[in-house]
């Protein structure tokens, strides 16, 4: 076993992981009913994994069923373990993990995307520059007036945080994120 | 009215007619409950008919214990009926106690009307939301029409894959109005299908692992008893074929008899010596039903270290949660017993020749003794008693259930189980107070057998009021406590870890249990000397009255063997080295951190 017993602070036999953890993004498809992302989420905190990233919402109407993509860390043992778990809870469907399938298929990670809407207020210098740097990321204007910009932008993770970080100076006021919506590539669904 | 004979057809009828109907549609006989003002419809229905008797606790968690021993000692679903807000939180504990130890529960619950929900209403709680990571799954009914359907589907979802407890909230409104009553459909939802059939070429891999086996053993859990009463038996023919010893868990103890040649005892914290030598030796393991909890496994990085392992379980998350599997099968233990028996009567052989220095290893480890304890002429030692429990019941239909604590190892250790269904007690939660309600739920289930409680003075005070309810039902149960006026095994991990400080863990005003027994309209009996324990249990058989047995044990006495906390199986203390000394060193500064 990789693993070495914890000499302080906990009641049980809890093991420390030496293995990395990592992050995963898992897509569970969920019949839509009452209470079905609460007993996700309560699997999360309940069990002490990891959330990153979440998006819920309804994909297909008329069979009611919604998924869950879920951004988690943990080490490839705590990834089986949330997988399995996910799995018994009755209403969930499927669970896939999106980055072992990548993986499998040779490529470095799924498909990943996020929405943010960011707000941005200043006059004068900062305010030519931070519509300069929109476009120079293809972030598009869908409010505004004399004072201030809503961009809408859409990317990779990566992308967001460094266009977020570049508006701080130049007057950022806040942000809203949709977290990651996530799809392998290929022909083939989950 | 005559409702028995109602079809089971489609039919118009009240939301709190459809709770009784589909009961009765799912067979349920007995239930379990306490009423109150939101499940006050559903009670006026059981009034009004005879098909389901309701028994009627003292208390909700009493009830919730009483449906748990009455779904193990059956195999049926055990059913309980309480009202919202403190009904529903009385019942969590028990819900909790039926999630981790397996065992089917079907919980309805009354809710304040669909338009207070959310307005703090009187005796308003989030039953849902608060009995979510304690079920395996639950509902909120909001619409008459869809109760007939969530019903049955509770039941489907209690008893099958892994079992469990489901709870169904029913707001009054819904237990009024009108609404289409569906009879139990067999098609369960898409998302839930629990995979029953184990895969035949890892079956095949695990026969050919078991047949190249030079020290092999066959850890055994609960899962065996879960899977019915075939899965135990598949069980003896696959031990009786290959000539492995066997050890179980607490949970799963009659699967095998205790009597069979293979048997070493239960394994873990408190198991045999020779168990737990055998699971850290051996070379092959084959888990059947059992989830490596760590009152199994002691210290996991030097848990059975040279050894491949074979993992049969219904939850695929049970696979590699705690301990790594080479050969893991996913299924219904009874199934893939089935098909492990067909695959090794086709051709498999054990290697006879390695087999016999192992057994002679496993019998110099027998030789160790490890249950043994100083007889005492004037003093009842707790092991004495149970033995003399066991003597004495053995050969009638008996079922034990248990509190938690010492009193619990020492029944695990000293009465044999020949059978499964047999016993009952609380294993992962460790609910103390589960044993007394168990007792009744066994003895609604099964009137004419002995059901006896072995209890100890402090657990049994968690529950005592459901003697009431004993009586009440002329439910000859018999409360068989090992009193040392102490909370035993809290005393003995002072003794271990803390210095012998004894804080809080001595009962200063113990009530008088001989007139307890007769203040509730039962039968007290008490017994202080090793002379009278026999006659005394005797008296406690014949006597058809509930029973308080006041068996006054040694106070200081100590459960041994163990495995401390941090340490491995084969760093057990073993009863005759536990000097003194010993003891107060048993465990190191990093065990003590541990439970």
């Amino acid at each position: 076993m990789n693993a070495q017993l914890q000499p302080t602070g906990s009641a049980y036999f809890i093991e420390r992981e030496t293995a990395k953890p990592e992050a995963h993004t898992l897509s569970v498809l969920v019949d839509n009913e009452p209470g079905v992302l609460a007993r996700v989420i309560g699997l999360f905190s309940g069990r002490g994994y990891n959330i990153d990233s979440l998006t819920v919402s309804e994909t297909e109407h008329e069979k009611h069923l919604s998924r869950i993509t879920i951004v988690t860390r943990g080490t490839p043992h705590v990834l089986e373990q949330i997988k399995h778990q996910l799995e018994r809870i009755v209403p969930v469907h499927r669970v896939v993990d999106l980055t072992v399938v990548a993986r499998e298929r040779g490529q470095d990670r799924p498909l990943e995307r996020e929405l943010a809407l960011v707000k941005v207020a200043g006059t004068g210098d900062n305010r030519v520059e931070a519509l300069r740097l929109a476009d120079a990321f293809r972030a598009s204007v869908i409010d505004a007036n004399t004072e201030h910009f809503i961009f809408e932008i859409t990317g990779r993770v990566s992308k967001i945080e460094q266009f977020i970080a570049i508006m701080k100076p130049l007057g950022l006021i806040e942000v809203c994120r949709t977290g990651v919506a996530a799809l392998n590539r290929g022909a083939d669904g989950m | 009215m005559n409702k028995a004979h109602v079809e089971t057809g489609r039919r118009e009828m009240t939301g709190a007619e459809m709770v009784v109907q589909a009961l009765i549609d799912n067979g349920v006989e007995h239930i379990f409950g306490y009423p109150g003002g939101a499940v006050l419809p559903i009670y006026d229905e059981l009034f009004q008919q005879e098909q389901v008797q309701h028994i009627l606790v003292r208390h909700e968690q009493g009830a919730g214990h009483a449906a748990e021993g009455y779904a193990r000692s059956t195999g049926k679903a055990g059913v309980m009926l309480v009202t919202s807000g403190p009904g529903a939180t009385n019942a969590v504990t028990p819900l909790q106690d039926a999630l981790m130890d397996s065992i089917p529960l079907v919980c309805i619950t009354g809710q304040v009307p669909t338009s207070l929900i959310g307005s703090d209403a009187f005796q308003e709680c989030d039953t849902v939301g608060i009995t979510r990571p304690c079920t395996k799954h639950n509902w909120l009914v909001k619409d008459v029409n869809e109760l007939a359907g969530i019903l049955h589907e509770a039941f489907q979802v209690a008893t099958t894959g892994r079992p469990g407890p489901v709870v169904v909230d029913i707001p009054k409104d819904i237990q009024f109005s009108r609404g289409m009553y569906t009879p139990p459909q067999t098609a369960p939802r898409s998302s839930y299908r629990p995979k029953l059939e184990g895969d035949l070429e890892q079956i095949r891999a695990a026969v050919e692992l078991m047949a190249s086996a030079k020290r092999p053993i066959i850890y055994s859990g609960g899962g065996v008893i879960n899977s019915g009463p075939e899965a135990s038996h598949l069980l003896r023919e696959l031990v009786e074929l290959t000539g492995f010893p066997i050890t179980s868990t607490l949970m799963g103890l009659g699967a095998y008899p205790a009597s069979g040649p293979r048997w070493l005892g239960m394994l873990g914290m408190h198991g045999t010596y020779e168990a737990n030598m055998a699971m850290h030796d051996c070379d092959v393991m084959v888990c059947i039903g059992a989830r490596f909890d760590d009152r199994i496994t002691g210290r996991l990085n030097a848990f059975s270290p040279h050894s491949r392992k074979i993992h049969i379980d219904i939850d695929p998350s049970s696979i590699n949660k705690n301990v790594r599997t080479e050969v893991p099968i996913i299924g219904d233990v009874g199934r893939v017993l089935e098909d492990m028996v067909r695959l090794w009567r086709a051709g498999a052989r054990a290697d006879k020749a390695a087999l016999r220095p192992w057994w002679e290893q496993i019998e110099r480890w027998r030789a160790r003794d490890s249950l043994a304890y100083k007889p005492n002429d004037d003093i009842i030692m707790p092991q004495y008693a149970i033995q003399r429990l066991y003597a004495l019941t053995k050969d009638r239909d008996t079922y034990i259930t248990t509190e938690v604590g010492q009193h619990q190892m020492w029944a695990a250790q000293h009465y044999g189980f020949e059978k499964p269904n047999r016993w009952m007690t609380s294993g992962g939660l460790g609910t103390m107070g589960y044993g007394l309600p168990a007792a009744l739920g066994v003895q609604i289930a099964h009137p004419d057998a002995l059901v006896i409680d072995i209890a100890g003075d402090a657990s049994v005070q968690m529950t005592i009021q459901e003697m009431s309810c004993a009586v009440q039902y002329e439910a000859p149960i018999k409360i068989f406590i090992l009193n040392n006026q102490y909370m035993g095994m809290v005393r003995q991990w002072q003794q271990l870890l803390h210095g012998n400080r004894l804080s809080h863990s001595y009962t200063e005003a113990m009530p008088d249990f001989v007139k307890l027994a007769e203040a509730y309209g039962g039968h007290g009996i008490r017994c202080e000397k090793p002379g009278d324990l026999d006659d005394a249990i005797q008296e406690m058989i014949d006597v058809r009255k509930p029973v308080i047995f006041d068996c006054r044990v040694a106070n200081l006495a100590n459960c041994f063997p163990m495995i401390p906390s941090g340490k491995a199986h084969n760093e057990m203390l073993l009863p005759d080295e536990a000097t003194d000394e010993a003891v107060a060193n048993a465990i190191d500064a990093r065990g003590r951190m541990l439970v």
